[in-house]
């Protein structure tokens, strides 16, 4: 970010209140936990929590050539998805590094994108810079807000109705402890859960009424680090940690995100001879002792030399041990083999484990995908 | 219960005759966050004041723990093994993590409960 102070939520207040430990993400104030990320994690793997995403960029896209211009756009095929529907996308340069991780909702009247907080101003660029004049972008980020209410409770406890009737990756409006809203069944944690849109004026009330109606059963306000402890569970790629421009989809394990035979997009090219000569480097799953966390850029060591870096690491309270993804060399390693990484200066055994590391009650992206 | 005193670095310590009990402040345990592991030594190692004696790794982030005092190791808290969030829950009861026996004098930086009210809030 810039020197800029870091901008506020509309839910800022709340967090305050609620005793949240605020820090900088991406140029957003946020809580990084409010009581225990232990408990806040938990919650989330066991019951459901809430967070506020509205540091998440988003952006309505109208206009008749709307699909055209976002199908040149993106790495997978819009046309795999209908009116309704949403989908897990990629945006690349030219060159088939990722500019950024994004959803892609395909509305009544309008598209809508959403994107990583850190990288919302650059992809609005990139997306000017290719959208035809029929095109329009507005950036809705700062009037629309957007909370996230994961765990494998959701749907029960989600003060909404008719919920049961909305597919995973599936949105509709509706509404939320009686406010209008927009519905989506899409997420962050790996559980089952929803995302919900609503206006910056009424998104207060929501979260107060959804917080209330969920105590009794356990439902908690979560922060970034349950945010980053469960994503990393599930697997999910955080832009910036585990990929970047220098970064190609099939070596972030991706791949399945790039529909080469969808017609021309930005970055084909590149990407088809990544396909054709095979990743350089491949992301993979690694287990530590407890105590042993390794940590982002932490060296990778195997056969006594280095075999790649450590891209996010944690402890998880779930599992019981800590884990970590890995960007290393291809050829790569197989499930049990065991390596060494770098913690606190010292080597540190690790063993490659299958990923996700948690597979929770959201059905996968994956199969999401080839629906 | 004697008084406690504390140090720059954030640690706490009790002192009671020769006997020292330490371990690190609330406002340590509230910065680190939860606590996820504790490396230590084994008791009757000698610490010099001011040496790194062992590690406490939260979610965040790993940190350096630091000997308050000069001395010989008594006791270390075995329940931080299998507990490590004692630190996060009760840092100035069963989340004490080493008694010393203290060597010589006392060292004249620690800090009362004003002044390292003042560190901790600056």
């Amino acid at each position: 970010m810039t020197g800029s102070a870091a901008r506020r939520t509309p839910l800022y207040g709340r967090h305050v209140a609620l005793g949240g430990r605020l820090v900088d993400f991406g140029g957003w104030e946020l809580p990084q936990q409010y009581t225990s990320i232990r408990e806040e994690h938990l919650a989330v793997r066991k019951v459901a929590a809430l967070f506020d995403i509205s540091h998440m960029g988003r952006f309505r896209v109208t206009g008749h050539d709307t699909f055209d211009f976002l199908q040149r756009l993106v790495t997978n095929d819009l046309a795999r998805i209908a009116k309704g529907h949403a989908q897990y996308n990629l945006f690349c340069n030219e060159e088939g590094g990722v500019i950024d991780d994004l959803v892609v909702y395909w509305g009544e009247d309008a598209f809508f994108v959403v994107v990583n907080a850190s990288n919302r101003e650059r992809d609005l660029g990139w997306m000017r810079e290719h959208a035809p004049s029929t095109v329009e972008i507005e950036d809705r980020t700062f009037e629309l807000s957007l909370v996230a209410f994961q765990g494998p409770r959701a749907e029960e406890l989600l003060p909404a109705i008719g919920l049961s009737d909305i597919p995973y990756f599936g949105f509709r409006d509706g509404e939320v402890a009686g406010i209008k809203t927009m519905i989506s069944r899409t997420g962050y944690t790996g559980e089952d859960g929803f995302e919900v849109f609503v206006d910056s004026a009424s998104v207060g009330d929501l979260w107060d009424s959804v917080l209330e109606a969920g105590r009794p059963a356990g439902v908690l306000p979560a922060g970034l680090g349950a945010r980053d402890a469960t994503r990393l569970e599930a697997a999910l790629r955080l832009y910036g940690s585990d990929m970047d421009e220098t970064v190609n989809p099939y070596e972030a394990g991706l791949g399945w995100t790039v529909k080469l035979d969808k017609g021309d997009f930005v970055g084909r090219d590149a990407l088809a001879k990544v396909r054709e000569d095979g990743p350089r480097r491949t992301l993979i799953g690694l287990r530590t002792e407890p105590g042993s966390i390794a940590r982002h850029g932490a060296a990778v060591i195997a056969r006594g030399r280095r075999a790649g870096v450590v891209t996010s690491g944690t402890h998880s309270f779930f599992l019981g041990y800590p884990i970590a993804l890995a960007m290393v060399e291809v050829p790569s390693f197989r499930v049990g083999d065991k390596v060494a990484v770098e913690v606190r200066g010292r080597e540190a055994p690790a063993e490659v484990v299958k990923l996700p590391f948690y597979r929770g009650s959201a059905r996968s992206a994956s199969a999401a995908s080839k629906s | 219960m004697a008084d406690r005193r504390y140090t720059k670095s954030h640690e706490w310590l009790t002192v009671e005759g020769k006997n020292v009990t330490v371990g690190i402040t609330d406002f340590a345990q509230a910065q680190l966050g939860d606590v996820v592991f504790l490396e230590l030594p084994a008791p009757g190692r000698k610490l010099s004041a001011g040496e790194t004696f062992g590690v406490v790794e939260s979610v965040k982030a790993a940190s350096d723990l630091y000997s308050p005092i000069g001395g010989r190791i008594t006791a270390v808290n075995e329940k931080l093994k299998e507990h490590p969030e004692l630190i996060n829950s009760d840092p100035y009861g069963d989340g004490w993590i080493l008694k010393l026996e203290l060597t010589g004098e006392l060292p004249g930086d620690l800090l009362d409960e004003a002044a390292y009210k003042k560190v901790a809030e600056a």
